[in-house]
Order: structure tokens, then sequence, then C-alpha cells
């Protein structure tokens, strides 16, 4: 009882409370670079997410059973190395059994690899002292969370094409004030799940 | 000669391409630890350190290294530097270790570092490498504490924790939640533009594939079609002339026949 509770809060915490990019500032890169259409929006966080998870899952163990408590200070280099070659493998797997997910999400999957979000994630999980189920649902959680904002975002973003800007706030800097109304939102969900 | 040219290139990164407002690169640390000046100084530092040996490291290797597996080497280079930096960090300033938190880590996919690796530390010799990097580090410092000062004088009424407008201004505390954050980055790069839109310079548009550190490695460059990054317009202009030349030369040949 007490297990589940805790994990449907870590769920709300990382897509409403703790939003990745909003609240922990994580992935603004994606954020803002890939959030013009809904479109890609949605198949970029599909792939982070499907990243995330898997990334986790397999530094955890990592963490756990071979670097602590000796070599923790390791996290880092080993962390980047295991997140890259997760990518890669992944990007072939797909390639050769799944190909229409491949088609739709592999162009994405190279730029993962230096996503702040993926590797913030993992250590986050660590710095946390989260279980292997709680950090397995704290990235999946994160990974909804991404994909709520890059979704909202890129509806906010769409409207902005047809707006009457001021000429000097043109381009990036008008969508970064657009992000920050839309994190000024999300500050509404301070407090749920406690 | 040769030494204006090293200095244009330390000069280089600190105001004509500024790593935050000109290349908006390292996004995230830029709007995360920017709470306060001090915390702006410490990610600036630690973050110049790595981008100075990583480059010279790099710019030592870049005989070496296969182009095939260029970005994994960079990315364990830099990945090295960067746990060295956070143990100094832990070890001599434990107070910045805890106020940037992960993203001293997260230094290691700090877009800025690989960017600089990829576009000039693997083509350049070490001594332009180091200077580059030494520029650019100083640009992101620069950059973060004024970020930082910004949004602790308005947040808090501080400046570097000394009171400023504290005690007759009650200080806005949105800006030190991420939405300032937003905001306050947003106006800096208003200003950057209306100033380069001033002497003629282009104006950072939007983020696209042309200030991405990985799209060496993306065989998909352009994720939007209508966005080009600059790079290949730039290239497609050089060609261009380089034909119109070529055609200039044939039609003074023909005249002369």
């Amino acid at each position: 009882m007490n297990n589940t509770t805790s994990i449907v809060s870590i769920l709300l915490a990382g897509i409403l409370t703790n939003n990745m990019v909003l609240s922990k500032f994580l992935g603004i890169c994606p954020f803002l670079g890939v959030s013009k259409k809904v479109n890609t929006a949605f198949s970029m966080s599909i792939a982070v997410t499907l990243v995330m998870v898997i990334a986790t899952a397999v530094t955890w163990p990592i963490y756990t059973y071979l670097l602590y408590p000796n070599f923790t200070y390791l996290e880092t280099v080993v962390f980047i190395l295991v997140i890259a070659a997760i990518v890669q493998l992944i990007e072939v797997f797909l390639k050769k059994f799944i190909k229409p997910i491949y088609n739709a999400l592999g162009i994405y999957l190279p730029l993962i690899t230096t996503n702040c979000a993926v590797l913030g994630i993992t250590m986050l999980n660590i710095t946390d002292e989260l279980n292997f189920v709680q950090s397995l649902f704290n990235a999946l959680g994160a990974g909804l969370g991404f994909m709520l904002a890059m979704i909202l975002f890129a509806g906010v973003r769409s409207k902005l094409d047809t707006a009457d800007i001021p000429e000097f706030l043109k381009g990036l800097p008008i969508t970064l004030i657009a992000a920050a109304l839309v994190a000024l939102s999300f500050l509404g969900f301070a407090g749920i799940g406690g | 000669m040769k030494k204006s040219k090293n200095l244009s290139i330390l000069t280089n990164g600190i105001i004509k391409e500024n790593p935050t407002l000109r290349l908006v690169l390292g996004t995230c640390p830029t709007l995360a630890v920017t709470t306060a000046a001090i915390n702006g100084i410490g990610m600036g530092v630690a973050a110049t350190i790595v981008l100075v040996c990583s480059n010279a490291v790099i710019s030592l290797l870049r005989n070496f290294i296969p182009d095939k597996v260029r970005i994994p080497a960079f990315i364990t280079v830099i990945a090295g530097f960067v746990s060295v930096v956070q143990m100094l960090v832990k070890a001599f300033a434990p107070a910045i270790d805890e106020s940037l938190g992960i993203f001293l880590p997260l230094i290691v996919v700090n877009c800025i570092i690989l960017a600089r690796a990829e576009m000039f530390a693997s083509k350049n010799p070490v001594l332009p490498s180091i200077l580059d990097g030494l520029g650019m580090g100083i640009g992101f410092t620069a950059t973060l504490t004024l970020m930082g000062a910004i949004r602790e004088l308005l947040g808090a009424g501080t400046i570097f924790s000394l009171p400023v407008t504290s005690e007759f201004i009650d200080p806005m505390i949105i800006f030190l939640l991420p939405p300032g954050g937003f905001f306050v980055f947003g106006i800096l790069v208003a200003l950057s533009n209306a100033l380069a839109k001033k002497q003629g310079k282009p104006i950072v548009e939007h983020l696209g594939c042309a200030n991405c550190p990985s799209r060496g490695a993306c065989q998909n460059a352009v994720l939007d079609s209508e966005e080009k990054p600059a790079e290949c317009e730039k290239a497609e202009a050089e060609k261009a002339e380089k034909t119109e030349e070529v055609k200039t030369v044939e039609k003074v040949g023909g005249s002369d026949e």
C-alpha cells in the first residue's frame, strides 16, 4: 500500500510538480529546438522517455552493484558512456527489427546522447536514493512530464507564428518569454502530491 | 600579426560569439544555476576549466581520433575532466558543490564544450584551441554572472549576498523561480539582438541545427525543413560565389576569343 502510493506520488511529481523542463531545467535544448510542431515534439518526447527508462534500468544496477561504494567518482564517466552505448544499441535494434518505429524516431536518437535530461535523471535517481522500482517510475514520470511540456509548448508556439510581436522580441526572445509563461502555469501545481 | 590573431580568437568568445547570448549553447545551466551571482561564477569557472583542458587534449589528439568515433571520443575526454573538476569542487568549495548540485556533473553534456571540441579544437593547433576555450569560458562566466546578478537583485534584493534594494523594496521571488529564469534570459537575448542589429550583425532567430553539437553525428541534421542551418547557407553561398567566379572566368575567356 505504502509502496504504491509512493510510486503514484513519484509519477505525479515527475509529470507536474517537479517537471523536468519547467522546474528542473533539464533538456532545455530539445524543448526550445524541436518544439516547432506538435508531431515532431511528440516523437522526440517518446524517444526521450524510452531512452530514459532503459538507461535507468541499466545504470541503476551498475551504480548499486559495481560502483558503490568504492568507485562512485566514476559515476559521470560510466553513465555517459553507458547512455551513449544504449542509444546506439537502440538505434541498431530498431533499424533491424522494428522498422516503422525507427522511421518515426530514428532521427531523434543521436540527439539524445548529449541530452542532459537523460544523464540528469539517471544521476538524480542515485542522489535521491530511490530503489530500483522507484527509479524506473521516476524516469517514466520525468519522460511523461517532458512530453507534456513539449506538447503544450509546441501548441503555444504555433500561436506565436501569427502573433504580432514587437520587432526586437522576434525569434528566440519571445520563445523564451512564452516558456516563462508556461513555466508560470506549472507553478500552480506546486504542493500537489507533497 | 600572429599575436593579434590569437587575441582575436580569445575575444571572439567573449563578445562576438558569446556562447550563451550569440550561439545560444548551454541553456540548461544558464537557466538553472543563475539564482545568485556567485553560482554563476562557480558554474562559469568550472565549465571554463573543463573547456580549456578538453580543448587542449582534443586538439593534441585531433590527428589520432578516427572521424567516425570522434563524438564518443570527445565525450570521454570531457567526462574525464568533468570528474576531476567535480572532485576538486567537492573538496575545496563544498558550498558551490551544494548549490550547483547535479549541474556540476552535467557539464559533461554542456553543448558549449562539445560544440567547441567539434567546431574548433578538432581542426586547430593547441594554442589557439586553448585561447578559444578560455575566451568562450570567460564569455560564459560573464553572462552567467550578469544573469545571476539580475535575478538575485530582483528576486532577493541582494548582489553577491550584499543587500542592495532589499531594505526598501519587497523582493520579487518569482525571479528566483523557473519562470523568472526564462524571462530574464529572454530579455537578455532580446537586448543582445537589439545591440547586434544596431551594428548590422545577424540576430539570433531560433535554436536550430546550426547550433547543435551533435549535428555532425546526426544524419538528418535539419529537423524542420523550413529551417536551414546557417552554416549550410554560408557553404551554399560560397559555392554559388565560386560557380559565379568560374562563370565570369569563362566569360572572360570567351571574350578573349
